[in-house]
């Protein structure tokens, strides 16, 4: 089996909307990312998997901007970018959610979602008196809730921290997906959550999917990642070992490629 | 890897939203209630204290009395808003009164011994009140110190420096420029009588709500409260909100010199030694939370109010200041113990 151009539906004509080309990064003398390839096409949900150490974090990292690669290549929908900071990537378009979910439990969801990119009254009261505009903002963060398939959260002048833990989680996804970006990361979604909560989120994730927004999905989780992703790139010692698809293998296989015993 | 531990098919529709409020008992509802609108306990205790004591003691709801409760707290409220700012970013400001005192003693000195005009010494006082702010500010965010130590330094440092400034004496009232000692002077509303530094006060009260309430700023100041990652990682500018807490409530300290010297008539080294601790009290009993990124200036004034009512009801029912004292400590606990409590709202 050929397992590294398996395509999915996904006609390889589609131009992808990012693309990284033989990244490299070392950390003194370990190897990060040892040239690693990865293309991600509109409306797919990417899982990356791979050991402790195999390089996933570091590739995410270079992806959003948080490292800088040593070398290799990165374009957004064929431009190239190099990325140094996080509001580089963020500036392209691409979102992360990360880990340790950045939300602020006390103010409500719609601040939340406008956090850090608040909306002013128009008119002198916002020019002059800088007055936040706030029922257009629980207005707009409704629609794109409404918009992203986001049926989870009803109030969006509910305190987050009322909130269950998937819900939160849908509100970070939410920021993310929100005003426009190109691609949503996640980093971890369901790790800290139970099964139904992670089951809201992994249904989440195929809402932004069928509304074309593609998804980078890291996750330890396999029969997450079999459930919800269109292929899978697996990181083995700094490469990509293998890009597979939930169709194409097991979770036996990609557990063999992942730690080595199988070569795809 | 556990094959078997297939996740379940997804959830069947979204039928998630019963699961949105914590809405199972009475009391769950009220905390919930309590929790969105934190200076509600606050203006619960008052009330009740306002009728209390107003049963036990005939004069204490005359309008004088009243006139005299305000103008007692004025000071110490308008200290409160410096120190809510601070504490609603997860900080706290055992500085305040001494920044306070500072800022007094050079608006009197520049005045009186340098002869300088009213305007030009209040400036001067902005000036060691922002100065002040800066240097907190700046050990805060630049040495990432904990802001109880670095305020606990900065205390004995401002202190110091008041004495060594001032060589140790007061500076009278009637020695200065009219418009240093105007906050203390009261015009009549009806059959009352109000001084200018109570209206100050107010206002800046009013100003204050509407700048955390309405504006990105405010909203961004409960953010890094709230969890300063968090805001970081929304793309919050961390260090300049802090920054900009600091200076602002080194402002609002200015201000509360010139009341200060208003409502004694006088600009003394040593007043206000309790002013530091009992702003933070009012903070408390106003429902804003230690932890950060919970409460309002509204709760800390109700909270100002609250001491200076139990303070004046206490003494009129002809009780030792002993028992006064007594009172107050007792508030700050049940206060935070309801602070406690409210933020176990999240289930």
């Amino acid at each position: 089996m050929t397992a590294t151009d398996v395509q999915s539906a996904k006609p390889e004509t589609r131009q992808p909307i990012l693309q990284a080309r033989n990244l490299v990064k070392t950390f003194g003398r370990v190897v990060g990312l040892d040239g690693v390839s990865l293309d991600l096409y509109p409306g797919e949900v990417l899982a990356i998997i791979g050991d402790n150490g195999a390089g996933k974090s570091t590739l995410i990292k270079c992806l959003t901007g948080a490292e800088i690669p040593d070398s290799g290549e990165l374009t957004v929908s064929g431009q190239q970018v190099h990325f140094k900071r996080p509001q580089d990537a963020r500036a392209h378009g691409i979102e992360t959610v990360y880990q340790n979910l950045a939300v602020s439990p006390a103010l409500d969801v719609a601040s939340n979602l406008f956090l850090g990119r608040e909306e002013r009254l128009p008119g002198p009261l916002g020019k002059i008196f800088r007055v936040l505009d706030t029922k257009g903002m629980r207005r707009k963060a409704k629609e794109e809730l409404t918009r992203l398939g986001i049926s989870t959260l009803q109030d969006v002048t509910v305190p987050v921290e009322n909130l269950s833990g998937g819900q939160r989680q849908a509100v970070a996804v939410a920021r993310a997906a929100a005003f426009g970006s190109k691609v949503v990361v996640l980093d971890e979604p369901t790790a800290a959550l139970g099964v139904r909560e992670s089951n809201q989120v992994l249904q989440l994730v195929r809402d932004l999917r069928d509304r074309g927004l593609p998804v980078i999905l890291i996750s330890h989780n396999m029969p997450h990642v079999f459930d919800v992703a269109d292929r899978i790139h697996i990181q083995r010692l700094g490469k990509c070992a293998a890009t597979i698809t939930p169709e194409s293998h097991s979770m036996t296989d990609a557990v063999a490629i992942m730690t080595g015993a199988a070569t795809a | 890897m556990t094959q078997q531990q297939t996740a379940g098919p997804p959830a069947a529709g979204h039928d998630l939203a019963e699961e949105f409020l914590d809405r199972r008992t009475p009391l769950s509802r009220i905390r919930n209630v309590l929790h969105r609108y934190p200076a509600l306990s606050p203006a619960i205790v008052l009330l009740v204290a306002v009728i209390v004591f107003g049963l036990l003691n005939d004069r204490f709801l005359r309008v004088e009395n009243l006139s005299l409760i305000t103008q007692q707290v004025a000071v110490v409220g308008t200290l409160a808003i410096a120190q809510t700012l601070i504490i609603l970013t997860a900080g706290i400001d055992l500085s305040v009164g001494a920044v306070m005192i500072l800022a007094s003693m050079v608006v009197a000195q520049i005045a009186v011994g340098n002869g300088f005009p009213g305007p030009l010494a209040l400036l001067a006082g902005l000036v060691i009140g922002l100065a002040a702010g800066a240097f907190n500010g700046f050990l805060v965010t630049r040495f990432r110190l904990p802001p109880f130590i670095v305020t606990l330094g900065t205390l004995n440092i401002f202190i110091a420096l008041t004495l060594l400034y001032s060589g140790g004496s007061t500076v009278r009232g009637s020695s200065m420029p009219d418009l240093l000692t105007w906050t203390g002077s009261t015009f009549p509303v009806g059959p009352v009588r109000i001084s200018t530094g109570v209206v100050m006060m107010l206002l800046l009260y009013v100003a204050m709500a509407f700048i955390l309430g309405k504006t990105a700023w405010g909203r961004h100041v409960y953010a890094v409260g709230d969890d300063k990652e968090a805001a970081r990682l929304a793309g919050i500018p961390v260090n300049r909100v802090l920054m900009s807490v600091y200076l602002a409530a080194g402002a609002v300290l200015a201000i509360g010199a010139w009341i200060q010297i208003g409502r004694t008539n006088a600009a003394s080294p040593n007043a206000g030694v309790d002013l530091n601790l009992d702003s933070i009290t009012a903070v408390v009993i106003g429902g804003t939370s230690l932890f950060g990124g919970r409460g309002s200036v509204w709760g800390s004034l109700l909270g100002a109010l609250i001491v200076g009512v139990f303070r004046n009801g206490l003494s009129l029912a002809g009780l030792d200041v002993l028992y006064q004292t007594l009172a107050v400590g007792i508030l700050i606990i049940i206060a935070v113990s309801v602070d406690q409590w409210i933020r176990k709202v999240k289930s």
